[in-house]
């Protein structure tokens, strides 16, 4: 396995396919967390963190579990099922060990343990890495990376969204367009700008 | 057919047992032990989350006597013992705060004046809106019963004669109807005190009697009967002093409207 595959990797899951911006996936974290930047920087490294991990987790049970009973068709109820023990366990792991790093992004834990981004992630990589049923060669750096750099391209949509909507708290904007309107009219012009990176589809 | 369905089952509630249990071992394994004080003191709050303290519910007020940013006697509401048990936990000394009761200020209600007929939203803030309600006395009553949905503790229902009347047994002094009324025509009286008045008219006499046979009129009568001077008349309106009366009810006897009355 060669480096481009990771460094193309990276340049997809970050830009073109960015999961916020251009698979809508995860939009409730990112409206709901992205009113600061501090929160939203702290959210987004725990998905990416999240991510990372389940990347893992789900390569092994989809290898070592579906694959062989040949129930490849349950893997969404399966990978729900893993990703939210694994959160669970982490945050109580967090949470015993280091009192501060779990309020830096304990409580985000829970509100990722079903996020859409995360199980997509998931998904994405049983699709990509499995083709008919075979392993990929190298598919589990492959499924790891994308795991990884779909938490950053998340953290980058974040980043990029909490710094306009915390200017945008000074301007006076109507009524009925505050708050989480405007956030979606803008979530949407930052997407189109997103759908650059791969052109146009129709 | 069966043995596809029975594979994914099993495998599926075979993990899920897997995993139960693991969460339920690590669970008790890395548990982080609260504060037990936190959910002592939060049994003994009465959990209506009235938001009389000042804080966000109750359990926000527990946190905040742990942390010792608010004290037991800012809640209105809880009985004196369970404030005692808290006062207790806390280790502190329980500052007595005397209990109060919601009174209204109006005695107007079905024999007010009406100046129109109001058809809209049977609110009172809504009736209120429209050139100050229904009522030919801007100060009274409109009886559309705000208050009544406003009280946590069901204290206040509504009379027949279109008034609200508020159960002192319930009421426990928490200043949610002295907010919600349009009118501001509810106060907090301290319990022990007997008299008060039951107009909020600033009007002169005589516009008060067009629209309304109970209201205050202002005659002085009551303000020279007091023998404490516990009463003084201020724009057209008898106002008691709480912290001169001493219940002994001779304004009751020389009111001419009827307007002071004892709360029973």
């Amino acid at each position: 396995m060669d480096v481009s595959k990771l460094v193309m990797i990276f340049i997809s899951m970050v830009f073109v396919n960015n999961f916020i911006l251009s698979k809508f996936l995860g939009l409730c974290s990112f409206i709901g967390v992205s009113k600061e930047t501090g929160p939203a920087v702290s959210m987004g490294l725990a998905v990416t963190f999240v991510t990372t991990m389940s990347s893992i987790i789900t390569w092994f049970i989809y290898r070592f579990v579906l694959i062989p009973f040949n129930i490849t068709y349950m893997r969404t109820i399966f990978f729900i099922l893993v990703i939210a023990t694994f959160v669970q366990l982490v945050e109580m792991f967090i949470r015993k060990t280091s009192p501060h790093l779990y309020k830096f992004f304990g409580i985000y834990l829970p509100l990722i343990t079903v996020n859409c981004a995360v199980l997509g992630v998931a998904v994405l990589n049983s699709q990509t890495f499995f083709l008919d049923r075979t392993v990929v060669k190298g598919s589990f750096v492959l499924s790891l990376t994308q795991g990884f750099f779909a938490g950053i391209g998340y953290c980058l949509a974040m980043l990029l969204m909490s710094g306009i909507r915390e200017r945008l708290e000074l301007v006076e904007v109507p009524q009925s367009f505050k708050d989480v309107p405007l956030a979606f009219i803008i979530a949407s012009l930052m997407s189109l700008s997103f759908m650059g990176f791969s052109g146009f589809k129709f | 057919m069966i043995g596809e369905i029975i594979v994914s089952v099993v495998t599926l509630s075979g993990l899920g047992l897997i995993f139960g249990i693991g969460l339920a071992i690590a669970s008790k394994k890395l548990c982080v032990s609260a504060d037990p004080k936190i959910e002592a003191i939060y049994t003994r709050l009465p959990g209506a989350n009235c938001g009389a303290c000042g804080m966000a519910g109750c359990m926000g007020f527990a946190l905040g006597l742990i942390q010792g940013s608010c004290t037991v006697d800012k809640c209105p509401v809880t009985e004196i013992n369970k404030k005692l048990e808290i006062a207790e936990i806390l280790g502190q000394q329980l500052k007595t705060k005397t209990k109060t009761v919601a009174v209204l200020h109006c005695g107007g209600g079905r024999r007010a004046k009406d100046k129109f007929k109001y058809e809209g939203i049977k609110d009172c803030i809504a009736a209120n809106l429209i050139a100050g309600g229904q009522k030919a006395c801007i100060w009274g009553c409109l009886g559309f019963g705000s208050c009544v949905r406003a009280c946590p503790f069901g204290a206040i229902t509504m009379g027949p004669d279109e008034l609200p009347i508020i159960d002192e047994n319930k009421c426990t002094g928490c200043g949610k109807c002295v907010q919600i009324c349009p009118k501001k025509l509810f106060t907090l009286v301290p319990v022990e005190k007997k008299f008060y008045v039951r107009c909020s008219s600033l009007d002169f006499g005589k516009l008060v009697l067009d629209v309304c046979p109970v209201g205050c009129i202002g005659c002085y009568k009551c303000q020279k009967a007091c023998p404490v001077s516990a009463i003084t008349v201020i724009n057209n309106l008898a106002v008691f002093d709480y912290a001169k009366c001493q219940n002994l009810g001779e304004c009751i006897q020389v009111c001419p409207t009827k307007c002071i009355v004892g709360r029973n």
